[in-house]
């Protein structure tokens, strides 16, 4: 225990300092007493035992020194002088510690960012209490289709499992938008998202209320009080936050409902809600159909059990329910799996820019690190001198690493300064959604992975200096031999090479990137994207109670539209290109159906007769529909160019015209194929080749049956060519297609051309930061072969001295400084393009659109490369070649 | 230079300890007055090497200290030996004694 105590002893003296140095002078004084009263006794003069005592006791200054030595902790004491020392010569050198610290700070700070974000979105649990409890219920079958094995939970199966379940707590919930009517400060009607959810939605998910109640089980029946509960979004929005919004009423869709609470802030399903309604008081008929599968499921296990045992239960209620109901429910059955936030896409772009910033930050270090490199070898001879009277080596060694650690901290520091600056904006910059973007914010963690970050990068940059410091040849060193002995040189050359690989890396993705993007954004969408408008429309809900008054609806609200200044023409749409939303639908081309797995998958698009005129969509043979193609008579579809390639096997577009179709969900019977139109990218610019369901075809709205008018009113979007900018037109259509009662509402309305442009926004995104990084890397790049080129030429000076005495002239000179450099160039570019090939792979994988690595983007990053670099290297040679023969033979 | 210092201030914490053993407790004075009798004066102690020594010794908690009043009635600070120290102490004779048998052994006229 000893060295311990003796530790702590020590570690409390720089605080006890001034005590025990008062303490040891009284001590010392009374020593000197006593030895002069003895002196006194054994016959001295007063005079004389003074003189005697004082002579024996030494100087009390070395004396207190030493005891104040003896007391301190010798290595805390070094690291403070060491640090005293780094600081100094940090203060010496500001333009060095500058550059080196901003570049760390910028490194550091983008790292940091990227950490952030992937902490709060990938590795950070739900933000609900227990969230490891919480799972995701699924029905299963025992039979795969195109769609995958798993469905939503028909309510009527959701209800029993609800019911029969021990070890869940089950909740369910279902969409449901609608409009919302004038209330509070609103003062017209709106279109809001909402959801169905059951009783037990908020005690499953854990979370309270923000304001009243949430919905209980006695709401959640059939006939009871209608009740509503809104999202905190849309409690600030309309009442202003007020309490006494929980009691009002408001009407959604025609129907009055009492508020009774409000969720809480940032509380999110599956989209932007801003209402709640008790998914039992929903009575419409598909409540009751075990085939309908409308209802999303998530539970919550119930204290005491276990996830494996749910699993065993959901199963053992499936086997009874496909007992009960073999109609329905035969090959299915329930199966659940923890809950995660889906994120798949913005993991693989954020893991991308996290390498892509590492390499930054390494670039940066091993900058630093030739820079480290080339002061220590410099002051070699100072160190050798040190060596010799006795320096000890470690100590020298960890002198170098505590500057390296001093330049570390401080950029890393600026780095979390520029991090928390930069999150919001960049957050603002993320193409598309961020799943909990609200939340995001720089923790501890995110100060811990920058402290541990910059020690590492202070690490690896303090590391080659250090290792240097303690080297053998000192005799050597000290007799004045000035050429840097061969292993300082090699590690130069190892850093030049490896700052080239990784800035070729990093120019030759974003040269990738941009390629990809001019290819992708040079497609043709197959539509004519300037000049339209879509916007999704609804009508009022006492008129879709009634088909044919829907339909009129429909034609008049068209009708309207139609003649608003400044359209040219109107149609409508369910399921627009480049905007969320797909309906998929399994055809056949004989009566007799393959099984549903292999049943192909098209796209299918319900739209008026004009759609393909305002689209501008080519028709490539037969007709297009009209007003001959209503109900009752003969289904009629148009198809794409790849669905007639895929179904009919022909690249002639005629021979498709007239040929049957079977599709199950929209008839029993066959449909007939009249046209043959032009492919719409519809997944957008960057994604379509790469989809899996790309055949489309389309079917006119006006012979949908009675009982889907309703549902897919509710689904329905206009696309409007215009002649002016179409935004601009946005407020007079609304104002035309609200209708004679003025309660049919146009809404989220958005130009073609920017769907279009967004659906390249991630190869954008990726292409300007990739892009941005990768200059970072070739300028710093750059710098470092600068930097150890103008330090290798100044260690060679004599040497060139000597040949140019002998004769060299100043171009040979020139020429074997700047071969030296390029061999080096030559190695990273080798290692380089290596790396290149593997990165290429890797974006191929995660970046829609792209293709593998193309030899001329390759080549022309090479050449940028290697261009920049030989020019950083030219004014090093330039200036060895005119080296004074005489003045460098002097300076040896 | 350090390294003899080092043996030296071994020793004489060694000595410091048997001291204060005998004695009981003893200031510094005391302690270098008493080692240089036990001596019989061949060493002198140096005060700039005693004073860091008994600093080391009561941070390793070897010894402890407190302010008290000599026999000429001087305030002083007395030194006395902890349990640790006379463990220490113990063990460290034990191994002073083998180290001085095996030394003389070598030097011994007889195996000259």
């Amino acid at each position: 225990m000893r060295p311990f105590r003796s530790f702590f002893a020590r570690l409390k003296e720089p605080l006890l300092a001034g005590v025990h140095d008062a303490d040891l002078a009284r001590e010392l004084n009374v020593h000197f007493e006593m030895l002069r009263d003895d002196n006194l006794r054994a016959g001295m003069s007063p005079e004389e035992a003074r003189r005697q005592a004082r002579l024996r006791l030494g100087g009390t200054e070395l004396l207190q020194d030493n005891c104040r030595d003896a007391r301190r902790l010798s290595w805390l004491a070094d690291f403070l002088q060491d640090l005293r020392q780094a600081s100094r010569t940090v203060r010496h050198k500001p333009g060095f510690a500058a550059v080196a610290i901003l570049t760390l700070a910028l490194g550091i700070g983008a790292t940091a960012v990227m950490f952030t974000l992937i902490d709060n979105i990938l590795l950070k649990p739900l933000p609900y209490p227990q969230p490891d409890r919480i799972l995701t219920l699924n029905e299963w079958t025992d039979k795969a289709t195109a769609y995958g094995n798993l469905w939503a939970f028909t309510y009527p199966n959701f209800d029993d499992c609800r019911r029969a379940s021990r070890s869940l707590l089950i909740a369910g919930f279902s969409y449901k938008g609608g409009n919302l009517a004038a209330s509070g400060s609103a003062v017209v009607p709106e279109h809001v998202d909402g959801s169905e959810i059951s009783a037990e939605l908020f005690p499953v998910l854990g979370v309270p209320v923000a304001q009243g109640r949430a919905f209980s089980p006695a709401d959640d029946k059939p006939g009871a009080a209608p009740v509503m509960m809104i999202s905190y979004a849309l409690w600030q929005r309309r009442f202003a936050r007020s309490p006494a919004a929980i009691g009002k009423t408001i009407t959604f869709d025609d129907k009055p409902y009492t508020i009774v609470g409000v969720a809480p802030a940032g509380f999110r399903l599956s989209q932007d809600d801003d209402i709640y309604l008790p998914l039992g008081q929903n009575i419409e008929p598909q409540m009751q159909n075990r085939a309908v599968h409308t209802v999303r499921a998530i539970a919550r296990l119930r204290p005491g059990y276990t996830l494996e045992q749910a699993r065993k239960e959901l199963d053992l209620i499936g086997h009874r329910l496909a007992r009960q109901y073999p109609q329905t429910n035969t090959g299915r059955t329930m199966i659940a799996d923890r809950m995660h936030t889906d994120t798949s896409d913005v993991k693989s772009t954020l893991w991308l820019l996290l390498g892509a910033v590492s390499m930054v930050l390494l670039i940066a270090c091993v900058n630093i690190a030739s820079l480290l490199l080339a002061r220590a070898v410099s002051s070699e001879r100072e160190v050798a001198m040190r060596v010799a009277i006795g320096a000890n080596r470690s100590r020298l060694a960890r002198q170098c690493l505590t500057e390296s650690g001093l330049l570390a901290l401080a950029g890393g520091a600026l780095g979390v300064v520029l991090a928390t600056l930069s999150l919001r904006p960049f957050l603002l910059f993320w193409p598309g959604v961020l799943p909990r973007a609200e939340a995001i914010h720089i923790d501890w963690r995110v100060l811990l992975f920058a402290l541990a970050a910059s020690l590492l990068s202070g690490f690896i940059f303090g590391l080659a200096p250090a290792l240097r410091a303690p080297s053998a040849a000192f005799e050597h060193s000290v007799r004045g031999a000035s050429t840097p002995a061969g292993a300082a040189r090699r590690l130069h050359t190892v850093f030049v090479v490896s700052e080239i690989a990784l800035a070729l890396v990093l120019l030759v993705s974003s040269g990738m990137l941009g390629r990809t993007l001019l290819r992708l954004s040079s497609l043709d969408p197959g539509i004519d994207v300037h000049n339209l408008l879509v916007a999704r429309a609804a009508l009022a809900p006492a008129t879709l109670a009634n088909p044919a008054r829907a339909r009129a609806a429909w034609k008049d609200l068209l009708d309207s539209v139609a003649q608003t200044p400044g359209v040219r023409s109107v149609a409508m749409v369910d399921t627009v290109p480049m905007r969320e939303g797909i309906n998929e639908l399994s055809y056949s081309t004989t009566a007799a159906l393959p099984p549903p797995d292999r049943q192909p998958l098209a796209l299918a698009t319900s739209v008026s007769p004009n759609y393909l005129d305002v689209m501008q969509i080519p028709l490539r043979a037969g007709r297009f529909f009209d007003s001959r193609d209503r109900p009752g008579g003969e289904l009629v579809v148009a198809i794409d160019d790849i669905f007639a390639a895929h179904a009919f096997h022909s690249s002639d577009p005629q021979s498709a015209i007239g040929r049957q179709l079977w599709i199950p969900a929209m008839a029993p019977g066959p449909v007939r194929v009249v046209g043959v139109v032009g492919h719409v990218r519809h997944w957008g610019l960057a994604g379509d080749d790469d989809a899996s369901v790309r055949a489309q075809f389309y079917y006119p709205f006006a012979q949908l049956p009675d009982v889907l008018v309703h549902r897919w009113s509710d689904l329905m979007s206009i696309a409007v060519r215009t002649r002016v900018e179409p935004l601009s037109l946005f407020p007079s259509l609304q104002q035309a297609a609200a209708g004679p009662g003025g309660d049919q509402v146009l809404y989220d309305g958005r130009v073609m051309e920017q769907l279009a442009s967004r659906s390249l926004a991630r190869q954008r995104f990726l292409v300007l930061l990739f892009g941005v990084f990768a200059a970072l890397a070739l300028t710093l790049a750059c710098i470092g072969i600068y930097g150890v080129l103008a330090y290798l030429t100044t260690q060679r000076t004599p040497e060139v001295g000597v040949r140019m005495a002998l004769g060299a002239s100043a171009a040979s000179v020139l020429g074997t400084v700047l071969r030296q450099s390029a061999g080096m160039i030559a190695g990273g570019v080798v290692a380089g393009i290596v790396g290149s090939l593997a990165a290429a792979r890797l974006l191929q994988r995660f970046v829609a659109g792209m293709r593998g690595a193309e030899p001329f983007t390759i080549a022309a990053m090479v050449a940028i490369l290697a261009g920049a670099a030989l020019l950083a290297s030219y004014l090093p040679a330039r200036r060895a070649s005119r080296i004074d023969p005489m003045r460098a033979l002097r300076q040896e | 230079m350090g390294e003899k210092s080092d043996v030296w201030q071994g020793t004489l914490a060694l000595m410091v300890l048997k001291t204060l053993d005998t004695m009981g407790p003893q200031h510094g004075y005391g302690i270098a007055r008493r080692i240089e009798q036990v001596s019989e004066d061949l060493l002198a102690v140096n005060q700039g090497t005693l004073y860091p020594v008994l600093i080391k010794l009561e941070q390793e908690g070897s010894i402890s200290s407190e302010w008290g009043t000599s026999d000429n009635n001087r305030r002083a600070k007395f030194y006395k030996l902890t349990k640790a120290g006379r463990k220490q102490l113990d063990a460290e004779s034990r191994h002073w004694r083998q180290t001085t048998r095996i030394i003389d052994r070598f030097f011994s006229p007889e195996k000259a």
